[in-house]
């Protein structure tokens, strides 16, 4: 399943890669490939902006706004509600 | 090693007992929630070695629970990182699941006097919050990330550590949407109680008999009309997720909620005559449609593909409809109650 088209906010640094394939590993959705010894992005629309991809890159060519796709957590943060989320963020979804 | 610091490994059995079962279900259900956890540490299940695998989770008791269970019949070390009982994943994506709990916790349980190989097992989707290369710059152990799937993890191992691309994809199937719906459903009436009292009163003052007997009357309309908004948006549409049109959420709701709206109008007792009549259905049509819409939406929480930019997106664009949908659905609902 995929979410919106042309939203995330994941870039790649074609020149910083060095191939290692540690983002094709921890994507949960696919996003990345490797081909001839680089790091590619085959499909950006399944990218949920999870941040593991640019956590798990040694030279940072990979940047991403991560944070939690949850429109409960993002309303409650807009009208000045915290902590009241029910899922297993419990107290610090802020929604951002 | 000594003996003595074999001892500080708690000894953890595969099998899980009712009570974990019930806590299970009651967590899921949302009773008495908040604090699942376990106490974070080195646990030992079956008789694990010095060359045994280490598998690192986190202490919230379904995944602790859900990973003992899967590795049944298999000699592991179990490493709990302290995540304040939240999971793997939610707890990575705070960096509470990160690198530097797994080096603090790799260097307070002692791991190197138990294990002779550096490698550590983690989850796939604790990679949001750990860095595999700045682990093993600051305490030497190698992060193999497994997969997903704790049920994939017996593969996974007897296959050197190598994980399909399957195994590294994560899914929304019936199954796991099914598991999200509960806590869904715990959480709405606290919103929509609001709503229906709302309407109760706002009837009260405008039927035609006592303000109790309209406003009672009016209450029940309501709460029909919300339990319909609640089943087509937290029920129907986590259900039919896949196959309902749209990519928004707001949008994938349309079906169930017009179909749910529909419904609440064919069950209404006694309608309005005239023109009140055609009021009071689409008054009903617009605010249950909204609703539902409304709460699917926010499903997009429990969801395990949705960006933070795109939801931010789909409120900007939705929440004016479904705002403005409420509000003329309502005011059609009153003017179709009143006497006048």
């Amino acid at each position: 399943m995929e979410y919106l088209r042309n939203v995330t906010s994941l870039s790649l640094d074609p020149s910083l890669c060095k191939g290692c394939g540690m983002c094709v590993v921890v994507c949960p959705h696919g996003v990345f490939l490797r081909s001839r010894g680089k790091c590619v992005i085959r499909n950006r629309d399944a990218c949920m902006e999870c941040g593991a991809c640019a956590m798990n890159c040694p030279p940072g060519a990979l940047t991403v706004n991560s944070g939690v796709g949850c429109a409960a957590a993002r309303l409650q943060s807009l009208v000045g509600v915290k902590g009241v989320c029910n899922c297993d963020c419990t107290t610090s979804c802020d929604g951002e | 090693m000594s003996d003595g610091d074999r001892a500080s490994a708690v000894r953890v059995s595969p099998k899980l007992t009712i009570a974990d079962r019930m806590g299970a279900f009651r967590v899921r259900w949302g009773i008495g929630r908040m604090r699942y956890g376990v106490e974070p540490g080195l646990y030992a299940l079956g008789s694990p070695d010095a060359d045994s695998e280490v598998l690192v989770t986190a202490n919230y008791k379904l995944s602790f629970d859900t990973l003992r269970r899967e590795l049944s019949g298999g000699d592991y070390w179990i490493l709990v990182l302290d995540t304040n009982a939240v999971n793997v994943w939610c707890a990575a994506g705070k960096g509470t699941f990160g690198t530097a709990e797994l080096v603090r916790r790799i260097e307070t349980v002692g791991l190197t006097g138990f294990v002779n190989h550096r490698r550590v097992i983690v989850p796939q989707l604790g990679a949001p919050g750990v860095a595999a290369h700045l682990v093993r710059e600051r305490c030497g152990f190698q992060v193999i990330y497994g997969p997903i799937n704790a049920f994939d993890i017996p593969a996974f191992l007897k296959d050197g550590c190598k994980a399909d691309p399957l195994m590294r994809s994560k899914t929304f199937t019936l199954r796991e949407r099914l598991a999200v719906i509960p806590i869904e459903l715990v959480a709405a009436p606290k919103f929509l109680a609001p709503v229906v009292l709302l309407f109760g009163v706002l009837g009260g003052f405008t039927r035609s008999g006592t303000f109790l007997e309209d406003a009672v009357q009016s209450g029940i309309t309501a709460l029909v009309a919300v339990l319909a908004a609640l089943l087509a948006g937290a029920v129907l549409t986590p259900l039919l997720l896949p196959f309902l049109p749209g990519r928004y959420f707001s949008v994938k709701s349309l079906l169930p909620g017009i179909a749910m709206a529909v419904v609440v109008v064919l069950l209404r007792g006694d309608a309005p005559n005239g023109w009140r009549s055609l009021a009071e259905t689409t008054g009903l049509l617009l605010t249950v449609t909204s609703l539902g819409a409304f709460l699917a939406m926010n499903f997009t929480g429990a969801s395990t593909f949705t960006s933070p930019s795109g939801v931010k997106k789909e409120m900007k664009l939705a929440l004016p409809f479904q705002a403005g949908a409420a509000v003329v659905g309502l005011a059609f609902w009153i003017a179709s109650q009143s006497t006048g």
